[in-house]
């Protein structure tokens, strides 16, 4: 401006421009300012709501509440599946400094299993830090009292109380009433997310299992307030409280009612102690099972508590299967034990009549061959008729006849029994056994000389062997088809299902099958009478078991082979591994005129169905008729 | 009144401004007592770091404007020579070399705040303004060599910071506007240039502003968060210490760079206005010492200062509400922490200086 005089300083001007600068700088901060304001009253005024409702959203937390598990009671309302408080052993991984050495000191002490080690790392960094991670669901008496004085070595582990599935005579009832375990992966995926939420178990195996629906009841929730790492806060903010969503009380499972007895269970699982084998009993009436028992058992509470994993291994690995039910799973050759249903597909087709008689001389022959199929008793019956030939079971008797009733008249019969197919008991699990016929083997086999039914697995399926399975449950059901002259029902556990919390009880409707349709019912007359001698008669096989009862029972025993016997070879059971001896079986019901229980069991190995079997099956029916060794 | 003026005017302390940096002092204490969790040794470490901050305030206040300008150049070398030092023997503190320890540990960019404006101010003092082109250069000099060190530190926000306090000097001193818009185009370039330089962490910030929900969980969950708690806040917020967002641990660095948004959860649009009011007053008595002052220097560095302090605010609460990348500036007297505060309440004590040591020259 001045140029050439520039060092001297026109102040006012300089001062006048500095002023409109600083106008001009206090109008753009107001601006600026202002546009703040603008965008807090967007956010504040205009957008409140949506503001406020994610800021809610954030804060609070839905916790689901478990519901309490319906318990399971026997025939007679006593427990058999109930919850108990238990102490579990935790760890809050937030508040462990060194992971691995709080689970090496807590193995050193026996509390875990060093093998257990890495799975409770691998879960202590998956999940949330703060959430807990159960390392032991049921802590011992000793163990509490252990770790108690321990328990400032291990700061972030503690024990806390929890309801645990408790099964009072587990070893008795696990086949049965089945067991809970810890939710797997693939129970997840299979179960309603929101009914589990929270929930740590369920059923696995029986009527646990089955009825899980019932028992399990639904999740209620709770609202809490969380944190950003959703970690709930002290409900003692109390402000923070307010406006909260109703909580809903989580429904307990329904109470279950089982047709079984404890006392029968207990009498057939003590008398297949230390053994290998099934029993089932129900009442011919309406398929009601009184009993149902697999030996060797286990004790379900393992899997309640929780095992470790060599105790998980001993049971699995186990040569014994202790695990596998063999009641409803286990198939075996039925052996004579169908020979009063193959009596009456004999009377009926025309095959044999009441009075033909046969001479057993041990053994049969088919003409053109000189395989000799071998009667039980190896001097034979001498001359025998159809009711003898049930009740001494001569085999020679059926092996000839067998032939005139066909594999596919057999077929036919056994499968009117139920024989062949599942039975369709409310526990599930089953299975479906098998009654051979030209159309099976046909199906079966793939190369042709397999396909062709050969006369001679004709003549072994009359006596319950060859391809012939059956369920120790399959075999009871026949059994009380038979004592009610053809009357099925479905065989059921479940008697009635109760609301926890209105006592109102649903009744479970027995279920009527089709029946075996005999056309003169005197055969069913005979049939049975043969059956009644089995036991009561004066040269039944089984007469050292029934003789002198003070009821009248009907039975029927069987052996199958384990493995074929080479032709004229003597049978020395010395030689043969234990595990290749016979099975015993026996079928049995009582009281002959007015039946209410029908019996299947299985021995494994037991080798005589009349002298190791028949006498378990006796057992059972005293104790469930009154006669038992407690009985007045 | 008279003599507690008096007493004021002794101890050159300037009444109005002292009366509203004690408010949003006041207020500032307030939020963070809630932000920090109801925490009194937090308060109580807050209020003695206000009080140093005052203290240093007060002996600002005492030495005269003409003081402060001969010693300036000295002070701005000084501050230099301790930024090359930090590049090199700098305390690594989060990804970042900020920290000198020299018996006592302080960050030089912080001195560097007042020694830009200072030294832009200085050189002009005795020129003829508004400032030829040739001189422009020398001030842009004097301003770019300490921002890239501090950028280089990096620490993006100061360095921002330092170059927008001396470029208001330039400004305030009458720049054409010819010209401003000219190196307004010209920044277009040096932004990409200044782009290809920032750090992944940095770049990430600048991309979230423009959409904070693609990256709900990470570096927009800031933005996110703390638009929630103001948003829900809504007219007169959810009350002291009942803020969900910041008490609930929703609302990240809710003690720090974010404590506006506590304010605005828990005292809503009012509350929030009451201290941008209160900003404002401190501002605007700023800008009138600013003007009131007898020479350029003064001028100067007191329109600087009142303005960066401006800047401050603006950054801050506009980075809270969304309307600015996260930059990591603290909200001037209300955040947590210490060290900008001090220099913050020693540029108030220039003012109080430059207010107090006015002579009345005739005009």
């Amino acid at each position: 401006m001045s140029g050439l005089l520039s060092p001297i300083k026109d102040v006012h001007s300089e001062r006048r421009q500095f002023l409109a600068r600083v106008i001009l700088s206090a109008i753009i901060s107001l601006l600026l300012i202002g546009m703040v304001i603008v965008r807090l009253v967007q956010l504040q005024v205009v957008d409140h709501e949506l503001f406020a409702e994610k800021a809610q959203g954030n804060r609070v937390r839905i916790e689901p509440v478990p519901p309490i598990r319906g318990l399971v009671f026997d025939r007679k309302h006593r427990v058999l599946a109930e919850n108990l408080p238990a102490y579990q052993l935790e760890l809050i991984p937030e508040q462990i400094e060194d992971l691995d050495d709080t689970l090496n000191r807590l193995a050193s002490i026996n509390l875990i299993e060093f093998e257990d080690i890495p799975r409770f790392k691998e879960l202590s960094r998956s999940g949330p830090r703060f959430k807990p991670v159960t390392l032991k669901f049921r802590l011992t008496e000793e163990e509490i009292a252990n770790f108690a004085i321990q328990r400032p070595r291990f700061p972030g582990v503690d024990f806390q109380p929890r309801l645990v599935r408790h099964y009072p005579d587990g070893e008795f009832v696990s086949h049965a009433v089945g067991y809970v375990g810890a939710l797997s992966t693939q129970d997840l995926k299979r179960l309603d997310p929101a009914s589990y939420a929270g929930t740590s178990h369920t059923g696995k195996t029986g009527v646990e299992s089955s009825f899980e629906s019932d028992l399990h009841g639904d999740a209620g929730y709770r609202h809490l307030i969380a944190n950003a790492r959703g970690r709930q806060v002290p409900s003692d903010t109390s402000e923070l409280l307010d406006s909260l969503p109703f909580d809903e009380t989580p429904v307990p499972g329904a109470n279950v009612y089982l047709s079984i007895d404890l006392d029968l269970q207990r009498i057939a699982a003590e008398a297949l102690e230390d053994q290998r084998g099934a029993l089932v009993a129900l009442d011919p009436r309406n398929g009601e099972i009184l009993a149902l028992v697999s030996a060797p058992a286990f004790d379900p509470n393992l899997f309640a508590v929780g095992m470790s994993t060599s105790q998980y291994r001993e049971l699995a690995d186990n040569p014994d299967r202790p695990l596998f039910n063999r009641a409803t799973r286990g198939a075996y050759p039925p052996g004579s034990t169908i020979k009063p249903m193959l009596a009456l597909a004999a009377l009926e087709t025309g095959a044999t009549n009441l009075t033909r008689k046969s001479i057993c001389h041990g053994y049969f022959q088919l003409p053109n061959d000189d395989h000799r199929y071998r009667d039980w008793k190896p001097e034979g019956h001498g001359p025998v008729d159809l009711h003898d030939a049930i009740a001494q079971s001569c085999d020679v008797y059926f092996y000839e006849i067998s032939g005139e009733i066909g594999i596919d008249n057999m077929h036919d019969y056994l499968d009117r029994f139920g024989l062949g197919t599942r039975t369709g008991l409310d526990i599930g699990g089953e299975s479906s056994g098998l009654v051979p016929s030209r159309e099976w083997k046909r199906n079966y086999f793939q190369d042709r000389d397999n396909q062709r039914w050969y006369h001679g697995e004709t003549v072994i399926a009359s006596i319950g062997q060859g391809y012939m399975l059956a369920t120790p449950l399959q075999l009871a059901a026949a059994a009380g088809a038979l004592a009610m002259r053809g009357e099925r029902y479905r065989p059921h556990m479940v008697a009635a299902v109760e609301d926890a919390l209105t006592g109102e009880r649903r009744m479970v409707q027995p279920e009527r099958l089709p029946d075996v349709e005999i056309s003169n019912d005197f055969y069913w007359q005979f049939v049975i009478g043969a059956m009644h001698d089995v036991m009561q008669g004066p040269r039944g096989t089984a007469r050292a078991v029934g003789v002198g009862a003070p009821y009248e029972m009907a039975g029927k025993s069987g052996t199958a082979q384990v493995v074929s016997i080479a032709q004229d070879e003597k049978y020395d059971d010395a030689e043969l591994e234990e595990r290749q001896r016979d099975h015993a079986l026996f079928i049995a019901f009582a009281p002959l005129d007015e039946p209410r229980i029908a019996i299947a069991l299985i021995v494994e190995n037991g080798e005589s169905g009349s002298s190791v079997a028949a006498p378990i099956a006796k057992a059972v029916m005293d104790a469930y008729l009154g006669f038992g060794d407690d009985a007045p | 009144m008279t003599s507690f003026s008096g007493i004021l005017r002794r101890l050159h302390i300037d009444g109005p401004l002292l009366g509203g940096l004690l408010l949003v002092c006041a207020v500032g204490l307030f939020v963070l007592y809630s932000a920090v969790g109801e925490s009194n040794r937090l308060l109580i470490n807050q209020a003695i770091r206000l009080g140093v901050a005052f203290v240093a305030m007060l002996i600002v206040a005492q030495l005269p404007p003409d003081f402060l300008r001969r010693w300036t150049p000295w002070g701005y070398a000084a501050g230099l020579i301790l930024l090359l030092l930090v590049l090199t023997k700098g305390d690594i503190g989060q990804g970042a070399r900020r920290w000198l320890d020299l018996g006592i540990r302080f960050q030089p960019s912080e001195a560097m705040k007042l020694g830009v404006p200072m030294m832009t101010a200085w050189y002009l003092h005795d020129r003829q303004i508004p400032p030829r082109l040739g001189q422009l250069v020398i001030i842009a000099v004097m301003i770019i060599v300490p921002t890239l060190l501090i950028a280089g530190q990096p620490d993006l926000g100061t360095a921002l910071l330092i170059a927008a306090s001396g470029i208001i000097v330039i400004v305030l001193a009458g720049m054409s506007f010819r010209l401003m818009l000219g190196l307004a185009v010209a920044a277009v370039p040096g932004a990409l240039v200044l782009w290809t330089f920032m750090q992944d962490y940095q770049k990430q910030r600048v991309l979230t502003l423009f959409n904070p929900d693609s990256d709900p969980l990470g570096a927009g969950y800031n933005i996110i968060q703390s638009k929630i708690a103001i948003g829900s806040g809504g007219l007169f917020g959810k009350g002291w210490t009942n803020g969900s967002q910041a008490q609930l641990e929703f609302l990240p660095e809710r003690d720090t760079d974010f404590i506006f948004a506590v304010l605005g959860e828990e005292f809503g649009l009012l509350g929030v206005l009451t201290l941008l009011v209160l900003y404002m007053f401190v501002i605007g008595r700023g800008l009138y010492i600013a003007v009131q002052a007898r020479d350029t220097y003064s001028r100067l560095l007191a329109g600087s200062i009142s303005l960066t302090f401006m800047v401050y605010v603006f950054v801050n609460t506009a980075m809270v509400t969304g309307l600015v990348p996260v930059v990591g500036v603290p909200l001037p007297l209300v955040s947590f922490g210490g060290t900008s505060m001090v220099t913050l309440m020693a540029g108030f004590g220039i003012l109080m200086s430059i207010h107090s040591h006015r002579k009345l020259l005739p005009h």
